[in-house]
């Protein structure tokens, strides 16, 4: 976590952050590496190139370059109509964005963080998730709300929530958690692509972390389905399903794992509404044991959801209960040894992952 | 606007502060916007000896100049010579005499009307938007119309036969004539009370019904309640519960509208009580920094379900609201056809041409109940209501001036209500026996294109609803 920390200052030290293309092209090795805020920034981009209809909306998106320089230089390139620095109202703007949206055209919401989603939820549910349906198909609502998600470090109770759960929970709304920066380009393009509103949770630590990208991944037309997950780790003792930040966290409880003679499946879910049901369902199947892990308060969960989902179709194949890890249930505090026992750490995977499998954890 | 206030009344002030003022002889080259309220003595006198001529002919002046809403208000200047705070904003001129901005006027924003409750033009220079006989005729039609459907929409629920209604009683005026106003490329969010608007622009009766009824003709699809009509065909925004969104979307609509460049604006309407919510602001704000064509219509009818504008709101009613976010804004009598006409025609006009938004109070009284859950005689008088109803009523009123212009007579009446009155018992009768919506338009609509999980849950559903059919309702259609 502290390493993270670090990365993190470190990024934001430096005083001119070359755009992702340069970057790109001073690699000449095979394995290109890319940030997750390059992947972001790059995805934007090229939608708001190849359409028209695509324009961004937020608190600092457009001269401060974007809160965490998501949306760097694109106020530059794409003008101020289509970069809208907005006032402080996440329900005003929010309110303009959804009618913009009935309009026809693509809106994508930055918020600061989901969090302050909350001040303008009532726009996300009651308006964007629910007019399709209530205009009997009349008004679409093509419109991306994106933002980071979940815990940071140290920035107490109000700045550390995830929203997964909750808006994972409407009809209407599509929801995508992405991990790599593959995840991150290819869901974005998706979401942006897509008709229906879609809620783009993003995770304020990974923002600096590189991840290696193959060159499908860096062409324009990459584009990932909505409402599939990825096997991130084959295995066939112990399925790991996580995401977001968790998939790192369930990658490394692997390793140990493997240490320890147990071949942990690892499934970055990606998409939290749909949910990647069958393959889930298949993973379990296979490996009979499931621990499912995520950073929110642990009640009416995702984790709980697909404990639901397996319980309901694949039961006579469990060998084990389901294994939920999930983050404290008190308002996340601010000191940071608190803050640490408060969000699920590598070992706390590794032990659940043991109890699957009856070994003994101590 | 420390101005407003009394100050010293010596003539020397007076020539100074004029002076501050473009005069150019004649008064109709007057500029500036302070003879916009001549019924304000208050005003007048402290600044212009009643002796000056250009007083007299304020009435004038108020004709000419009601369309300036671009040029900002001239205020009495009082500063302390030529300094000047430059701040982020605008320079602002100093003053070192502390005087707090008084919470209203001594005088209420007047309410715009044209004609008097004898249906009679008001005698000093009427001027609106002259409105011709076919047009006159369809407004009026259109009144009758709305208020016999809501009698017999009402009547249908008390028997059980809906399960809601929200009528619009004394308000007809004021969306008829709104509608009326624009064209058809203008985007009309509502509020709920605004079917109106709807039927101006072609819904038919049997439309309206069937959504009520929520049956398989239902361009809704039975997915809301009644009353909360929706139809793209029409450029009318399905209704929305939650009170207020549609403002900041209005204003996002009327963005876009603007980014097309579109010959067309949006038009919003809110009610009294829908001001207070946080998006009353959010949207008025944002459409005055974004610069969007937008009409905001807030129909003030006193009563927000049994909650009164004095428990509302300590404002001047909402009129006054407007100029806090730089917006130009009118008080108008929502009883009158040809006044909201002629307001609307204008704010459209103002809203297009200068690409900014625009706010109009509309003054109706609610004469029926908030709606079919509700019984008003629990918190306001049967007088009070009475008095509306029948001497303030705003489709009695204009039937009486589109009489006296010889277009109306009492055949045409009997004629357009009894064919009205048939009309909506045919649709009644067949919206009632159809058959409702069919079972695939519970999951239909969802998203774009139907998810996997629901295509499952309709499979699993028509199963068990073939397995047991008693069970189930016998009027949906598995079709």
């Amino acid at each position: 976590m502290l390493g993270i920390v670090r990365q993190k200052m470190l990024e934001q030290s430096l005083k001119k952050i070359p755009p992702a293309v340069s970057v790109l092209r001073s690699y000449s090795s095979a394995a290109k590496q890319m940030t997750i805020r390059d992947a972001l920034n790059s995805a934007l981009d090229e939608e708001m190139s190849a359409d028209s209809k695509v324009f961004l909306m937020g608190e600092e998106v457009g001269e401060y370059q974007g809160a965490y320089k998501i949306t760097k230089g694109l106020l530059d390139k794409y003008g101020p109509e289509r970069v809208l620095d907005t006032p402080i109202t996440e329900a005003g703007f929010t309110g303009v964005a959804v009618g913009a949206a009935y309009y026809g055209v693509k809106p994508v919401v930055e918020f600061m963080t989901f969090n302050f989603s909350m001040q303008a939820i009532d726009h996300i549910i009651n308006s964007a998730a629910k007019t399709n349906y209530m205009s009997s198909g009349q008004i679409s609502v093509p419109i991306v709300f994106r933002g980071p998600n979940g815990a940071a470090a140290g920035v107490g109770a109000q700045h550390s929530q995830c929203y997964a759960a909750w808006y994972a929970s409407c009809p209407g709304l599509k929801v995508l958690a992405p991990y790599s920066s593959e995840d991150a380009r290819g869901l974005l393009k998706a979401a942006i692509r897509d008709p229906d509103p879609v809620v783009f949770l993003e995770n304020e630590l990974l923002y600096g972390e590189s991840f290696p990208v193959s060159d499908e991944v860096l062409d324009s037309s990459f584009c990932l389905p909505i409402g599939k997950a990825k096997i991130e780790r084959k295995g066939k003792d112990v399925t790991i399903a996580a995401y977001s930040k968790m998939v790192g966290y369930a990658l490394k409880a692997a390793e140990t794992l493997e240490k320890d003679g147990i071949d942990a499946e690892v499934i970055n879910l990606r998409s939290i509404r749909p949910l990647d049901r069958s393959m889930i369902n298949a993973s379990v199947r296979k490996t009979s044991r499931l621990v499912t892990v995520e950073e929110a308060f642990p009640q009416h969960g995702v984790g709980a959801e697909i404990c639901a989902s397996i319980v309901e179709e694949s039961f006579a194949y469990l060998d084990a209960p389901v294994e939920r890890i999930a983050g404290a249930d008190v308002p996340m505090p601010y000191a940071a040894n608190l803050e640490r026992m408060a969000v699920p750490q590598v070992e706390d995977i590794v032990r659940a992952a043991k109890r699957t499998c009856y070994r003994s954890v101590s | 606007m420390a101005s407003w206030g009394r100050r010293s009344s010596g003539m020397v002030h007076h020539i100074k502060a004029l002076s501050k003022v473009e005069l150019r002889g004649k008064a109709g080259e007057m500029k500036g916007g302070w003879w916009r309220y001549p019924l304000q003595p208050g005003v007048a006198s402290a600044l212009v000896p009643r002796s000056w001529p250009c007083v007299n002919t304020m009435a004038s002046l108020f004709l000419v100049q009601r369309f300036k809403s671009s040029l900002p208000q001239k205020q009495v200047e009082d500063d302390d010579g030529d300094q000047d705070l430059d701040f982020p904003g605008g320079k602002v001129a100093y003053t070192s005499e502390m005087k707090f901005i008084s919470g209203s006027y001594d005088k209420r924003i007047p309410c715009y009307r044209v004609l008097g409750d004898d249906g009679e033009l008001i005698k000093d220079g009427s001027d609106f938007e002259k409105v011709n006989k076919e047009l006159a005729v369809k407004m009026y039609s259109d009144m009758v119309c709305l208020q016999i459907m809501d009698t017999f929409m009402y009547e249908a629920q008390r028997q059980g036969r809906i399960s809601f209604y929200m009528t619009s009683f004394g308000e007809e005026a004021a969306t008829i004539s709104s509608a009326a106003a624009l064209t058809k490329d203008d985007i009309i969010l509502p509020q709920y009370r605004e079917p109106g608007a709807l039927l101006w622009r072609g819904f038919t009766l049997q439309e309206f019904v069937n959504q009520c009824f929520g049956n398989k003709d239902d361009g809704g699809k039975g997915r809301q309640m009644p009353v909360h009509y929706g139809s793209s065909k029409h450029n009318f925004v399905t209704v929305s519960s939650p009170i207020a969104t549609q403002l900041p979307q209005a204003a996002g609509m009327a963005y876009s509208l603007k980014m097309d460049k579109k010959d067309a604006c949006v038009v919003a309407f809110i009610g009294d009580g829908g001001t207070s919510e946080g998006d009353f602001h959010a949207g008025l704000n944002f459409a005055a920094v974004m610069e969007a064509p937008v009409i905001f219509v807030c129909r003030n009818n006193g009563w927000a379900i049994s909650t009164p504008t004095s428990d509302q709101f300590r404002s001047d009613g909402v009129v006054v609201k407007g100029q806090a976010y730089g917006i130009p804004s009118i008080r108008v009598d929502g009883t009158d056809a040809l006044a909201v006409y002629s307001a609307i025609r204008a704010a459209r006009s103002m809203a297009i041409n200068e690409q900014r938004p625009v706010l109009v109070e509309s003054l109706a009284y609610r004469v029926g109940h908030h709606s079919t859950s509700d019984d008003s005689t629990k918190y306001r008088s049967l007088n009070e209501i009475e008095h509306w109803k029948t001497d303030r009523d705003p489709v009695n009123k204009f039937r009486k001036w589109v009489e006296l212009n010889g277009w109306w007579s009492e055949r045409d009446e009997a004629d357009l209500r009894s064919s009205i009155k048939k009309q909506l018992l045919k649709a009644i009768q067949v919206a009632e026996g159809m058959e409702k919506p069919p079972l695939t338009e519970l999951f239909t609509d969802v998203y774009d294109l139907p998810p996997s999980n629901l295509i499952e849950q309709e499979k699993l559903l028509r199963q068990i609803v073939n397995k047991y059919p008693r069970d189930f309702p016998s009027d949906v259609s598995l079709h």
